[in-house]
C-alpha cells in the first residue's frame, strides 16, 4: 500500500508519520509537497499535525485552500483514503471534506497529554479492524481541538455513523473528565459519509511503538492495511 | 567618511548614551584613527556591549575546562557539539532571555526559544528538544502571575508552533527575582558528524546571502538593553523587544537544512543579538577575512531605514549565509520554495575590513577584529561580601524541631519550587518528533536517537540558595546535581553548557560571586570529567538596585548506549527494596525546609566532596547498566523525606513505601537536610546482594532503607514515626503550584475596581 505524507509550510508531524509508516509498518511512503496535485500513485494520503501557515488565521484555514487539498475530492472519488490528524483534521474540516469545526480548547490553553478514545464505529477502512467500544491510548497536542457541530448536525452524524472516536476513560466510559478540550459529545474523530476520509485530534503516530508508551495508534494503520488485503484493494485498481 | 541623511553627529556624549564609556569611545577613535560615523558607533556599541563581547566575564570563563574526548566543538561557536557515536553528533547550548522577558514576557520568552533554536540549526543540526530553566518572584505577587503566565504562554507558542518538543527544565521562586525573572532556554539537536556547519566567512569572493524574514525597526539596541540594569522606566523599553514568528522560523529551519545538503553553503550565522552587525563582523573575524556589503539590498520591512537601523535591527528569523561563488541561485531556489527571501548582499573580501555601502557610498569601514577581538576586556574589582560570614554563621540547630513532621512534609511537597510543574509543562508539546522516552516529571528527560540503540539524557539545574551562601559550592553543586540527574536516568554525562545569571559586574561583590561560581563550576567539571562546550553570561540582572541571587544554571547532556536501560524516578513495584547510595544525613543550611518553614536563607551548606560525588554517580551508573535498577532519584530540595515522597507520587501509579532512616542527631537533618552525592534507588529484593557488590567496588556507602508498597509512606527515625497516605502527598504535590498561584490576591494589591478605577479622571 502506498502512503503519501503531505507537507504544508509549518507541518511538523510529517517526519513522525513517515517514520512509523516506513520503519514500523515497512510500507512504501513518500512526502507530498502541498503544491503537488498529482497524487493518484497513492492509496492513502496522510495530512499530519503542525501549524500550517502558522495557523495565524484559524487553524487549517489557509492550508484548507491549498492545491493539494483542492485535489483531495477527486482523489477520494477515485477510491483514495485520507487520514488527517491534529492540524490535518483541522484542515479537512476547513476544506469542508469533514463536517464540523475545531474551536479553541475550553481551557484556553495548549494541551499535550495522553488521552483515551473509545471506538464508535467500525465501518471505515481505518477502523474496520477494531471493535466498537475498544479503547485506544493516544496523545493529543493542540490548542484548538474542541470539536463543534450544532445539535442538528450532531444528530445527523450520529444517525449516519460518522463519529469515529470519543474521548473516554481508560475503562471506556465517556465522561466529562475524560474530555480534554470541551469537544461536543466528547468527539475526538469523525469521518465522511463513506468512511474514506477520517480526521482525529489525537496523534496515532505518537502511539506506534512500545518505547514511547503505546502501540494503539498502529491499529488504525493495521486496519487500513487489513482492509486492503481483505478486499483485494480498496481502490479497485 | 560621508554621513547619510539626518543622522546625528557623533560625539563622546552620544557614545555614552549608546552605552560605551568615555574610555571605550577613546579606544574606538584610536582604533579607527578618526571619529566614527553614526553607523560605526552603532557597530561598536552593539559589539562591545557586555552581551556580545563578554568583556567582564571572558577573563574568568577561560578557567573553565573545555576539552574532552567527545568534544567536536567547544565554546566560541553558535553551539557546542559532542560525539554521540554512530556517526552522529549532538549540538547543544543554553541561553538567557531574562531582560526581554521582564519587559514583555510573552514575546521575550518566545524569542528566547527562537534564538536558541537558530543557534542549534545553524550548526547543521535538527533541533530535537528544548528545556527551560525559569525563576520568578513569590507566586502570591501579582507581577509573578503576569510574568509566569506570559513566559509560559510565550514558550508554548513558539516551541509548539515550531515543532520542537519542550521536554524538561525547572521553575524556581524567590523574592529576589520579583522584578527580574530568569528565562534560560536550552536546545539540543542532532547532526551527522560530517555535516557540522560553522559561523565562518571563508573563501574570498564567496557571497553573503541574507535569508529569512525581512529587516524591520524592531529590537534595535536589544544587546545594549540586555547589558544594563533596570529601573522604573523599564517598561518604556518595550520597543527593544522583538516579536517572534515561529512559523517563519520553521520554514527557515527546513530551508537551511535543505540548503546545507547542496554543499554550496560555506558558513552560516544567526542574526540574533546585534543582528547584521554581529554576523558581518564575527563571521569574517573567525575566518580572517572581511566583508563588503550593500545595505540597500537587505530585504526591508519598511522604507527609509538608515544604515544604522539596518545594521542593528534584531528582527527575528533571519540568517546570514556564506555561499560558494557561482552557486547562489541553487541556494536561493530552496529558500524561494519555502517562500523566504534569499538575497546576495555582498562578498567575502581578503582585507579584514567590514565595509558597508548605501547607494554605493561607504557608510561604515571598520576592521572586523577591532569590533570582535578589539573589544575591551575587564578584570573588574572583586570583593568578598561582608554579610556572608554572618549568613553562614547561623546555626539551624538552634531552631526548635517541629512536633508534626508529617504536616511539614506536606507543606514542603506543596512548596512552589518542589511541587509538580505539570500545569506548566502540559502546555508544551513534549512529544513531537516521537523521541521522548522519558517525559517531563522525572530527574532528566531521555530522548532516543532513532536508528540506533542509543538515547540522550538531559537535565538542567541550578540552586541559587546555595550560590548565595557559597558561590563556589553553588557552582559546583549545580554541575554535580545536573550530572546526577542525568545519571539517575541512566545517562553517562558527556558535557556541560552553562548560563550564568548575575547582577551588575560593576559591583565588586557581584564580580566576586561570579568569579567564585566559575571556579566552582570548573572544579566540578574537572572532577566529573565533563567539559564545558559553551553557554551564556547574563549580567545586570537587577532592578532598582536589588540584585538577583547568583544563579548558575547548568545543563548536562549524557548518553545511554542502550536506551532500554533508561530509568525513571518513581517507585515501580510492590516489594522492591529502597536503597540509598551515599550518606543519609544532610544539613538544613540553605535548605528548602529553612526557607519554607522558617523563611530563612542562611546557615552553612553540607560539604561537597567531588571524589565522593564522582563515586556515587559511577556506582549508580554501574548498577543501572547492569540492568537491575527499577528507579533512581536524586535527593535534592527538601531532602530525603521529599525525595521519598516524590518517588511515591510522581509516577503513573501512586505507591507507598515503608522505610527506616538512620537516626542522626536531629530528626529534621535526616528528613529535610540537603546534601549532594545521594541517590535513592529501588531494586528487586533478589538483586540486593548483586547491587551491594557492585556499589562496594566504588567504595560508596549503601543503606537499605525499606520496601516499596502499600498506600502510605511510613518513615521511622528512632522513636519518631511519620506516616502519611500517599494520596495526601500526591494532592500536595500535584496542587501545590496551583494553590500558590491561584490564591486570591490581597485586596490592597488588586487592580482598581468600581469607583476607584476612575479616580482622578474628570467627569
Amino acid at each position: 500500500m502506498r502512503f503519501g505524507v503531505v507537507i504544508f509550510p509549518g507541518t511538523w508531524s510529517d517526519m513522525d508519520f513517515h517514520h512509523v509508516i516506513s520503519q514500523v509498518l515497512h510500507q512504501p511512503v513518500e512526502y507530498v509537497w502541498h503544491r503537488d496535485t498529482d497524487v493518484d500513485r497513492f492509496d492513502c494520503l496522510v495530512l499530519p499535525g503542525g501549524f500550517s501557515y502558522g495557523d495565524y488565521l484559524r487553524a487549517g484555514a489557509v492550508a484548507g485552500r491549498s492545491p493539494i487539498v483542492a485535489a483531495l475530492p477527486g482523489f477520494v472519488a477515485r477510491g483514495g483514503l485520507v487520514l488527517g490528524s491534529c492540524n490535518g483534521f483541522q484542515i479537512l474540516c476547513e476544506a469542508g471534506l469533514l463536517p464540523g469545526t475545531l474551536l479553541r480548547n475550553d481551557c484556553l490553553q495548549f494541551r499535550c497529554q495522553w488521552t483515551h478514545v473509545a471506538v464508535e464505529q467500525t465501518e471505515s477502512p481505518f477502523t474496520r479492524g477494531l471493535r466498537r467500544g475498544q479503547v485506544l491510548k493516544m496523545p493529543i497536542a493542540h490548542g484548538e481541538g474542541r470539536y463543534h457541530v450544532d445539535q442538528g448536525l450532531l444528530r445527523q452524524l450520529q444517525e449516519r455513523d460518522q463519529i469515529v472516536f470519543r474521548y473516554a476513560t481508560e475503562a471506556g466510559e465517556v465522561t466529562h473528565a475524560a474530555n480534554p478540550n470541551g469537544s461536543v459529545w466528547n468527539i475526538a474523530g469523525v469521518s465522511n459519509e463513506e468512511g474514506t476520509v477520517v480526521g482525529l485530534m489525537p496523534h496515532p503516530e505518537r502511539a506506534a511503538e512500545t518505547s514511547v508508551g503505546s502501540t494503539d495508534g498502529l491499529l488504525l494503520f493495521h486496519s487500513v492495511l487489513g482492509s486492503l488485503v481483505e478486499n483485494g484493494s480498496v481502490l479497485g485498481r | 567618511m560621508p554621513m547619510t541623511g539626518s543622522e546625528p553627529k557623533v560625539t563622546p556624549d552620544l557614545a555614552v548614551a549608546h552605552g560605551l564609556t568615555r574610555e571605550e569611545y577613546d579606544r574606538v577613535v584610536d582604533l579607527l584613527g578618526r571619529d566614527p560615523t553614526y553607523a560605526e558607533l552603532g557597530l561598536f556599541s552593539a559589539l562591545w556591549s557586555e552581551h556580545c563581547s563578554y568583556k567582564s566575564s571572558r577573563v574568568h570563563l577561560r578557567r573553565l575546562p573545555t576539552k574532552g574526548p567527545h568534544v567536536l566543538q567547544g565554546p566560541g561557536e553558535n553551539a557546542g557539539v559532542v560525539d554521540v557515536g554512530g556517526g552522529l553528533a549532538l549540538a547543544f547550548k543554553i541561553e538567557s532571555h531574562n531582560h526581554p522577558s521582564f519587559i514583555e514576557p510573552f514575546q521575550g520568552a518566545a524569542t528566547g526559544v527562537g534564538g536558541i533554536l537558530r543557534d542549534i540549526f545553524t550548526m547543521g543540526a535538527r533541533p530535537i528538544a528544548l528545556l527551560d530553566s525559569l525563576r520568578f518572584g513569590p507566586p502570591e505577587d501579582p507581577t509573578t502571575r503576569h510574568l509566569l503566565g506570559g513566559v509560559v504562554a510565550g514558550i508554548s507558542h513558539y516551541g509548539n508552533c515550531f515543532g520542537c518538543p519542550t521536554v524538561g527544565g525547572e521553575v524556581g521562586f524567590a523574592p529576589e527575582y520579583a522584578r527580574n525573572p530568569l528565562v534560560n532556554v536550552l536546545c539540543l539537536g542532532l547532526v551527522p558528524k560530517g555535516g557540522i556547519y560553522r559561523a565562518r566567512a571563508d573563501g574570498v569572493g564567496n557571497t553573503f546571502v541574507y535569508v529569512g524574514a525581512k529587516t524591520g525597526r524592531d529590537g534595535i539596541h536589544g544587546a545594549t538593553m540586555a547589558s544594563e540594569a533596570f529601573d522604573e522606566t523599564s517598561a518604556e523599553r518595550r520597543p527593544t523587544v522583538q516579536v517572534g514568528d515561529p512559523f517563519t522560523e520553521k520554514l527557515l529551519l527546513e530551508a537551511c537544512l535543505e540548503a546545507f545538503r547542496t554543499g554550496a553553503v560555506v558558513g552560516i550565522q544567526d542574526m540574533g543579538a546585534a543582528g547584521l552587525a554581529c554576523s558581518l563582523s564575527e563571521m569574517p573575524a573567525r575566518a580572517g577575512t572581511g566583508a563588503d556589503v550593500d545595505l540597500d539590498r537587505v530585504p526591508q520591512r519598511e522604507p527609509g531605514m538608515t544604515p544604522y537601523e539596518i545594521l542593528l535591527s534584531e528582527s527575528q528569523e533571519r540568517m546570514l549565509l556564506v555561499v560558494e561563488r557561482g552557486r547562489e541561485v541553487e541556494v536561493q531556489r530552496i529558500f524561494h520554495k519555502w517562500e523566504l527571501d534569499a538575497v546576495p548582499i555582498g562578498r567575502v573580501t581578503g582585507d579584514g575590513v567590514l565595509r558597508a555601502r548605501v547607494r554605493g557610498e561607504v557608510v561604515a569601514e571598520v576592521a572586523v577584529k577591532a569590533l570582535t577581538e578589539g573589544a575591551p576586556e575587564y578584570e573588574r574589582p572583586r570583593v568578598r561580601p561582608g554579610w556572608l560570614d554572618g549568613e553562614r554563621a547561623f546555626d539551624p540547630r538552634t531552631l526548635p524541631e517541629p512536633e508534626d513532621l508529617g504536616s511539614v512534609l506536606l507543606r514542603l511537597m506543596a512548596a512552589p519550587t518542589i511541587a509538580s510543574k505539570r500545569r506548566i509543562w502540559r502546555q508544551y508539546d513534549h512529544m513531537v518528533g516521537i523521541n521522548t522516552l522519558v517525559l517531563p516529571g522525572s530527574d532528566a528527560a531521555v530522548l532516543r536517537i532513532k536508528g540506533t540503540p542509543r538515547a540522550v539524557a538531559v537535565a538542567t539545574d541550578g540552586n541559587a540558595r546555595y550560590g548565595y551562601l557559597d558561590p563556589f559550592q553553588g557552582g559546583a553543586m549545580a554541575v554535580a546535581e545536573a550530572a546526577r540527574n542525568v545519571v539517575c536516568a541512566g545517562g553517562r554525562p558527556l558535557a556541560v553548557t552553562n548560563c550564568l545569571n548575575f547582577a551588575s559586574p560593576e559591583r565588586p561583590e557581584i564580580m566576586w560571586q561570579f568569579s567564585e561560581t566559575v571556579d566552582g563550576i570548573a572544579a566540578a567539571c574537572e572532577a566529573l570529567g565533563i567539559p564545558v562546550t559553551g553557554g551564556n553570561v547574563s549580567f545586570y540582572n537587577e532592578t532598582l538596585g536589588r540584585p538577583i541571587l547568583p544563579t548558575p544554571v547548568i545543563g548536562v547532556v549524557g548518553l545511554l548506549e542502550n536506551a532500554e536501560r533508561r530509568t525513571t524516578q518513581w517507585f515501580e513495584e510492590d516489594g522492591d527494596v529502597v536503597l540509598l547510595l551515599g550518606e543519609p544525613a544532610g544539613r538544613l543550611g540553605g535548605s528548602e525546609y529553612l526557607q519554607t518553614v522558617h523563611g530563612r536563607l542562611s546557615g552553612p551548606l553540607a560539604p561537597l566532596d567531588l571524589e565522593r560525588e564522582r563515586a556515587v554517580q559511577s556506582a549508580c551508573l554501574a548498577v543501572i547498566e547492569a540492568g537491575v535498577v527499577r528507579s533512581a532519584h536524586d535527593c535534592a530540595e527538601g531532602g530525603l523525606a521529599v525525595a521519598l515522597a516524590e518517588c511515591c507520587v510522581s509516577g503513573p501509579r501512586q505507591i507507598g513505601a515503608t522505610v527506616t532512616l538512620p537516626e542522626g542527631e536531629r530528626v529534621t537533618d535526616t528528613l529535610f537536610g540537603e546534601a549532594p552525592s545521594r541517590i535513592l534507588i529501588t531494586v528487586a529484593s533478589a538483586d540486593v546482594d548483586r547491587v551491594s557488590r557492585i556499589v562496594r567496588e566504588w567504595t560508596v556507602p549503601l543503606h537499605v532503607l525499606g520496601r516499596v508498597g502499600g498506600e502510605r509512606l511510613e518513615m521511622r527515625i528512632g522513636a519518631r514515626h511519620v506516616s502519611l497516605p500517599v494520596h495526601s502527598l500526591a494532592d500536595a504535590f500535584e496542587n501545590g503550584l496551583a494553590w500558590a498561584l491561584d490564591q486570591p490576591i490581597e485586596a490592597r494589591e488588586r487592580a482598581p475596581v468600581d469607583g476607584h478605577a476612575d479616580r482622578g479622571r474628570a467627569r
